[in-house]
């Protein structure tokens, strides 16, 4: 036990803690984007409803979420402690510091796009999770998705995050990598291909869906009848 | 070429410090940069004044002494040179070059440019080394290291300690400097017999003297003057990963 302490509380342990949690948190996003990609088909929604049942009545899925929340909550709190360790790290600052002439911009502002997306997070939470899973309001999730995405404000709050959330896994995949010790001349090319479809590929089909929503779909009865949270 | 030179000037470690202009003039192009402030303290010194205070020792970019951060880069412009392989023909007449100590918690600053960089003799003597004797000159083909390897362990070697991956650091980290150090002995079959016992003790002294932590944003590979890669913070990962799984 106090060998995993020792680990924890060390530089490198937080780190590599942190590079499983996310890269843990990115094969959910990939279950979440092919999942939501039923958002797309044209059938009023029966198919993406047939899968938001399959998930809420399948305790495989229910039990993984508790690492699910276990994952976003150590990945948060150890993201935070890391920074605030690194800022005061540094108590006098230079007068000129030419930073950005050697660092990609992605890797410089992690904490900015983590802390968005953790806004973001929050909110896609209170309008899509609580009513359907807390509060149980018995509105199919596809007509909540499709109302909610009615509203250009929601739809380019909603793509802001997503640039956000690119910009985030542009450092944050390779990043996790390099800290796993797996990152060499040999890989590097595979985990930078592999790690646009999570930066690129992923956050781009997600923006999709609003401004198919706003642009292209129709609202069906049942959705133009409910609010938007 | 005439030079306007920002430097930090700061009696000592309590001193709070601040930038004092000086005006080099007829600056050959051909100096170095540490032979141009050499220049402006024997001016100093004539007018009584205290000279600006830096480290230096070989002035050919082996000893790791010098190090100055010249207008916001470690060792200033130009790619795998140390701050005495910087010339004056790097620069533009009229230039403002602002110069400034590292800067870091660890490094706290003892006069002017001079900082006191012991942190990373604690953490070689941490874990830097093979305790193992040696003996005399082994047969050539004794032990044997494949070419790569060697290369690579050459390489992380090539490590002169001088501090310009913490200076270039937005966290002040020291991970590229203890990474080439645990990487080059780890390479090497007379380093592994210790190697989890050293990552284990060099990555916690390095923690104990206050350095931040990597975020992989590279910025110590792009300003370190020998050019070591942060494949070997990627190795130190590993082995300190393997290390508290093989620990005993």
């Amino acid at each position: 036990m106090s060998k995993l302490i020792t680990f924890y509380k060390s530089s490198i342990g937080k780190k590599i803690l942190m590079s499983l949690t996310g890269l843990f948190l990115c094969t959910f996003l990939m279950e979440h984007f092919v999942g939501n990609l039923l958002l797309f088909k044209e059938d009023g929604g029966r198919a993406y409803e047939a899968y938001t049942e399959f998930l809420l009545g399948n305790p495989v899925i229910r039990f993984v979420e508790i690492f699910l929340l276990v994952g976003f909550v150590l990945h948060i709190f150890l993201g935070v402690v890391v920074w605030w360790k690194n800022r005061t790290s540094r108590s006098h600052n230079y007068v000129e510091f030419r930073l950005k002439d050697n660092t990609p911009l992605a890797s410089r502002i992690t904490i900015w796009t983590g802390s968005f997306v953790f806004i973001f997070l929050v909110i896609h939470l209170n309008s899509f999770f609580v009513p359907s899973r807390i509060t149980d309001t018995k509105v199919p999730l596809y007509d909540l998705v499709a109302q909610a995405f009615q509203s250009p404000l929601y739809d380019g709050f909603y793509i802001l995050a997503l640039i956000l959330l690119g910009y985030h896994l542009k450092h944050g995949f390779q990043s996790g990598f390099q800290t796993l010790g797996l990152l060499n001349k040999k890989y590097s090319t595979l985990v930078e291909l592999f790690g646009m479809i999570f930066w690129l590929i992923i956050p781009l089909g997600f923006a999709c869906m609003p401004l198919y929503f706003l642009l292209i779909h129709k609202l069906g009865p049942s959705a133009m009848t409910i609010g938007v949270n | 070429m005439n030079i306007t030179l920002k430097v930090w000037r700061q009696r000592n470690p309590n001193d709070t410090g601040r930038l004092v202009t000086y005006e080099a003039k007829n600056v050959s192009t051909h100096m170095s940069f540490l032979e141009m402030l050499d220049v402006v303290n024997n001016d100093l010194v004539k007018k009584g004044e205290d000279p600006i205070a830096f480290d230096h020792d070989c002035r050919e970019g082996i000893c790791g002494s010098c190090g100055l951060m010249i207008n916001g880069r470690a060792h200033g412009p130009g790619r795998g040179i140390a701050t005495c392989q910087l010339h004056m023909r790097g620069f533009k007449d009229g230039e403002v070059i602002v110069v400034e100590p590292w800067r870091a918690n660890a490094f706290p600053i003892i006069k002017d440019l001079v900082v006191d960089r012991t942190a990373f003799e604690r953490i070689m003597q941490a874990g830097g080394y093979t305790s193992a004797k040696t003996g005399g000159v082994p047969d050539g083909n004794a032990v044997l290291v494949p070419k790569p390897v060697a290369e690579d362990a050459m390489d992380a070697a090539s490590c002169i300690g001088c501090g310009a991956c913490v200076a270039a650091c937005p966290n002040s980290s020291a991970m590229l400097f203890v990474a080439a150090k645990v990487s080059q002995l780890a390479l090497l079959p007379q380093g592994k017999a210790e190697r989890t016992q050293r990552v284990l003790a060099m990555v916690d002294q390095m923690d104990k003297e206050g350095f931040g932590n990597c975020s992989n944003n590279y910025a110590c590979e792009a300003e370190c003057p020998k050019e070591i890669k942060v494949t070997h913070i990627a190795r130190m990962n590993r082995e300190y990963l393997r290390a508290n799984l093989v620990e005993k």
